[in-house]
């Protein structure tokens, strides 16, 4: 890797602050930047830890929602009870390494097409409560490796609406076993939600009319016959885009049965 | 189990004591006092013109000791190839030049333009980048048969075109075969990939080049399989660097799977550079080089048309297949497709003519070299192919079709200029069917299927031809090289032996297998032999280990040694006895004289050569040394049956391997329970390469599988538990163990019956499916479910 400068602030405010700096870039549990600054494929001039920070630590439920802080690891995502389905999807991602060390914060702000947690985010209609505001799910996914982030806006918690009936079912991209289509699936006080990761050359996004047919009718078979645009889908050496269009109905009816 | 733990025992690896508790040494674990460390430039495109290389900025980089290039390479040699191989015409193949770095032209993404030589790897790595290349990207060629088109861009300019060779095998027999086919009741003709791999040994390439300014010494410290097949060919082909200046150390190597057969560039570089910058230099592959450096496999494309009577028997076979060379020829490159694969297309069954076409061609990729079973996977696989096809197409059972054709009668001289000595082909199946329960499919197809599960059986057999190899034979077909063994035995005063193997270990378990070996001759604890390899300065001359020739051809030379060991033995024994040395008798490690009961023990006898104040002086010399050189006078022929069951699921395509069995007979066997670890490993290869592993390439030449994120290699759950059974043993019968090979059965014998058992799967369930290229990933198979 380059040489950068590293800081490990110990306030949000202070992280906030670094952050103004052109060139800092935040560093979360690295499981994206670290092996990319490795390959030489970033050059940022300096790191800023978020790892010190209070703020950004602990999850806990009241009310029906599950308030995630942003530091929250995986492993610790998958061994809380309040929401089985987000805890089921934190427990499928990565080996044991990257579940130990990457965050739900720090997925989310790199939102990378294929990663299972924006999936969640969408599909269960969280919002993401960052250090200046609060952004509903619906609006922070902005694109492949793109959200409604400033520069120097820090994700300090996520705020997950517990929902009755969710399920997410991932389909492994044989090499990464990232998703190569993951379908999330809810059904809460908020009405269903169906969002797809891996899928799109936009990155996540919920799949319209599969909610239509699934809010009139939540069982698997309300699925059927249904099919998806091939338009804005991802085709590469592992599937093309009417392969992709095929498993999202595929895993969005698994969705369904497995959330019962 | 014999209690004695010499041959036949399952004794635990002694290595893996080391491999497991991270005490392993390897290449990359040395440092040399003073080291400096090299960076590549390599090409990020596939085909380009260097117009020019500006170091300045380089060269004046913090840490910077020297930048080389091409200019500097060209008063030396460049890479070798070790195989010259003689197209249908009786011309030489085309042989390009292959610099240590770049002359003229980058001819593959990976290429090395420049090396920067510095204090630190940041440091040379900070001033690769300040390197300015001026390079013209050129038009690539990817596509095989593209390459071959008139008018399509040259790999190497000095050529007259991207043919490598266009190799007829057996040549004479063409016309006979195209009559046959004319004469045929049924021809069943099949196309098909064997796809492009990777080896990804667990341990990158490391080279640390040293040289002694005092005494003119170079030693070099490679990750290699064959540190003595390093030494001649960088010293006599690259550098002029006699042999007895240079000694090249391979110390524990994580796997090579062939990949480290061959002398690289790097391997010069840092030989060369180490004199000339007079520090030790070290080079350690990142895995993203290792994708672009590293010799990659396989890469065939092939025609096979099989020809029946109206009573099903084979009558001719006849294949044409497309060899990938890569941008240039790697050291054993052409012998793959050619000798290593044509010889091989008889199989198990009575084929009676046979004639196979390959087209050997340059390609702006990385070289394809052999990588484990080397041409032997390519032939199995369309051969098993193919008459799985033809057996379908006839509607025949698969498995009646192949006992219907097998070889039965040994030895048997195939219609491709080998003769297999030994194998009961029938007795391979017969056991594949009782350790596979075929009996039970119907009924778990029942259950799958009650599941909304598609399951497919597919069984398949394979022959491979290792131990290699007999010299004369391979001179004759082009290597540039002998492939005997050899060992020198060394008893030491008291009683313990250590054996100097020009075999070299990388996970086969040659440490623990030897000794049982000697142990066995000589009634001993194997504890009491132990083993070194690796090192050209304390072994002797050794072509290395692959091909599954270790124990078959340098265990070979170790039996030679150790008589020669027992022989002189016996004489001291006598002396001590005062007895005829006619009548010494050696058992459990002690001597004795026939109908007496006078005995003295090993280390008796060994204390004597080493004390000799009674020993016979007049007539031997004091010592206990032998060296022994084997020379093979066959090939061996280790043959086997397999059975794979898979599941589909018919919404996603994605195939699971339910059940996998495997009858191997590999004739004698010293160490089942390393023969079952070959065995499984091998299997997970084959597996890997039928569902998972693929290097691709875009039409410009650059590798899209360039990392773990793209190329897929198979993990734990990807594999199931496997059942393998090796007690259908016919003794190889022209080497003293009786040892056939085991090392690449898995990897050779695997990748049709998987693909065997998808397409069984698949058309069970009425789909008009024959074939899908491998790997048979979920999108491929679901297409060809929904075309």
């Amino acid at each position: 890797m380059y040489d950068f400068d590293f800081e490990r602030p110990a306030t949000l405010a202070d992280a906030v602050a670094a952050l103004k700096d052109e060139g800092a870039t935040a560093l979360a549990g690295g499981q994206t930047l670290i092996p990319t600054l490795k390959q030489r494929l970033a050059m940022p001039e300096r790191l800023v830890s978020l790892a010190a920070l209070d703020e950004l630590k602990g999850l806990s439920a009241s009310g029906g929602v599950l308030t995630v802080g942003a530091a929250t690891t995986h492993a610790q995502v998958a061994g809380q009870t309040d929401y089985p389905a987000l805890a089921a999807l934190a427990a499928g991602i990565g080996d044991p390494h990257v579940r130990n060390r990457g965050t739900i914060g720090g997925s989310l702000a790199n939102n990378d097409p294929s990663a299972c947690y924006p999936a969640a985010a969408l599909g269960s209609g969280a919002t993401i409560v960052t250090n200046a505001r609060e952004i509903p799910a619906d609006e922070f996914f902005s694109g492949l490796f793109e959200t409604a982030l400033e520069d120097d806006e820090i994700i300090t918690a996520v705020r997950f609406p517990i929902p009755d009936a969710a399920a997410y079912v991932k389909f492994e991209q044989p090499a990464s076993r990232f998703a190569l289509v993951g379908v999330f699936v809810s059904k809460g006080s908020g009405g269903v939600r169906v969002a797809v990761t891996g899928a799109s050359e936009e990155g996540v996004f919920r799949w319209a009319d599969g909610e239509a047919a699934l809010s009139a009718d939540f069982s698997p078979e309300a699925l059927d016959g249904l099919s998806v645009s091939t338009g804005d889908l991802i085709g590469d050496v592992h599937g093309g885009p009417d392969y992709r269009a095929h498993l999202i109905g595929v895993l969005a009816k698994r969705a369904v049965m497995a959330a019962g | 189990m014999p209690a004695d733990g010499g041959i036949g025992a399952p004794n635990k690896r002694r290595e893996d004591v080391r491999f497991l508790t991270g005490k392993g040494r390897y290449t990359d674990d040395i440092n040399v006092s003073g080291q400096a460390y090299v960076w590549f430039l390599r090409s990020n495109v596939a085909h380009g013109r260097i117009n020019s290389v500006d170091t300045a900025a380089a060269q004046a980089m913090p840490g910077v000791i020297r930048v080389f290039t091409g200019a500097d390479f060209e008063a030396v040699g460049g890479i070798p190839c070790g195989w010259q191989v003689t197209d249908r015409h009786g011309e030489p193949m085309q042989e390009p030049a292959h610099p240590v770095l770049a002359q003229g032209k980058v001819r593959h993404v990976g290429d090395p333009i420049a090396a920067v030589v510095a204090e630190t790897v940041e440091q040379a790595r900070d001033a690769a980048e300040a390197i300015e290349a001026d390079i013209d990207e050129l038009p690539a060629v990817v596509d095989m048969k593209a390459a071959l088109e008139p008018g399509a861009p040259k790999v190497h300019d000095d050529l007259t075109g991207n043919l490598c060779y266009d190799w007829g095998f057996v040549e004479e027999n063409r016309e006979a075969v195209a009559k046959a086919f004319d004469a045929a009741a049924h021809v069943t003709t099949l196309e098909l990939k064997n796809n492009r791999l990777i080896a990804n040994a667990m341990e990158p390439r490391v080279a640390i080049g040293e040289y002694n300014s005092a005494t003119g010494d170079h030693t070099l410290y490679t990750t290699s399989q064959n540190p003595h097949v390093i030494r001649l060919l960088m010293g006599a082909f690259v550098l002029g660097i006699p042999e007895h200046k240079l000694r090249v150390v391979a110390p524990d190597v994580g796997g090579g799977f062939g990949s480290k057969i061959f002398h690289y560039a790097e391997e010069a570089f840092c030989t060369f550079a180490a004199k000339e910058v007079n520090r030790p230099v070290k080079w350690t592959a990142t895995r993203s080089e290792a994708f672009i450096t590293d010799a990659h496999g396989r890469d065939h494309v092939t025609k096979i048309e099989l020809a029946l009577d109206a009573d099903n028997n084979f009558t001719a076979l006849r294949t044409e297949t497309y060899a990938n060379m890569g941008a240039y020829l790697s050291t054993f490159a052409p012998s793959v497709p050619t000798w290593l694969h044509g010889t091989l297309m008889a199989g198990n069954y009575r084929t009676p003519l046979i004639y196979v076409n390959v087209k050997a061609v340059f390609t702006n990729t990385v070289p394809v070299d052999a990588y484990r079973g080397a041409g032997r996977p390519e032939a199995t696989f369309q051969l098993e192919r193919v008459i799985d096809k033809a057996a379908r197409e006839l509607g025949v059972d698969p498995i009646a079709l192949r006992r219907q054709n097998f070889i039965t009668e040994f030895p048997y001289a195939t219609p491709v200029a080998v003769e297999y000595d030994t194998g009961d082909y029938v007795a391979t199946m017969d056991k594949l069917e009782e350790i596979a329960d075929l009996a039970g499919f119907e009924a778990r197809r029942a259950e799958s299927a009650a599941n909304g599960k598609l399951r497919g059986l597919g069984v398949n057999c394979y022959i491979e031809a290792c131990g290699i190899a007999p010299s004369h034979l391979v001179g004759q077909l082009g290597a540039r090289a002998g492939l005997y063994e050899s060992a020198t035995v060394r008893v030491n005063a008291t009683g313990g032996l250590v054996v100097m193997t020009g075999s070299h270990s990388h996970g086969q378990g040659h440490e623990t297998a030897f000794p049982q070996v000697v142990a066995e001759m000589i009634g001993i604890d194997p504890n009491m032999v132990e083993i070194v390899h690796g090192d050209t300065a304390n072994t002797p001359m050794g072509m290395g280990t692959y091909g599954s020739r270790s124990l078959a051809v340098g265990g070979s030379a170790i039996v030679r040694a150790t008589e020669k060991i027992i022989n002189k033995a016996k004489k001291i024994a006598a002396h001590l006895m005062e007895a005829s040395e006619g009548d010494i008798e050696l058992r459990d490690g002690q001597f004795s004289v026939a109908g007496t009961d006078k005995s003295v023990a090993w280390g008796d006898v060994t204390l004597a050569a080493y004390v000799p104040h009674n020993y016979p002086l007049e007539e031997i010399e004091p010592g206990l040394e032998e060296t022994a050189f084997y020379d093979p006078n066959n090939f061996t022929f280790p043959a086997g049956a397999y059975a794979c069951e898979v599941e589909v699921d018919p919404d996603t395509g994605k195939v699971t391997i339910e059940r996998f069995a495997a009858a191997d007979d590999f004739g004698n066997i010293v160490n089942p329970m390393i023969v079952d670890g070959q065995v499984h490993g091998g299997l997970g290869q084959g597996i890997g390469q039928a569902l998972l592993e693929q290097a691709v390439y875009d039409e410009d030449g650059q590798l899209i599988t360039g990392s773990y994120m793209d190329y897929a290699m198979p993990r734990a759950d990807d594999v199931p538990s496997y059942v393998v059974d090796h007690s259908c043993a016919t003794p190889c019968t022209h080497n003293p163990l009786g040892v056939k090979g085991c090392g690449e059965a898995g990897a050779i014998g695997s990748p049709p019956a998987v693909v065997n058992a998808v397409v069984d799967a698949l058309q069970r369930a009425g789909k008009d499916v024959t074939h899908i290229d491998m790997p048979l990933s979920p999108s491929r198979v679901w297409q060809a479910m929904n075309p």
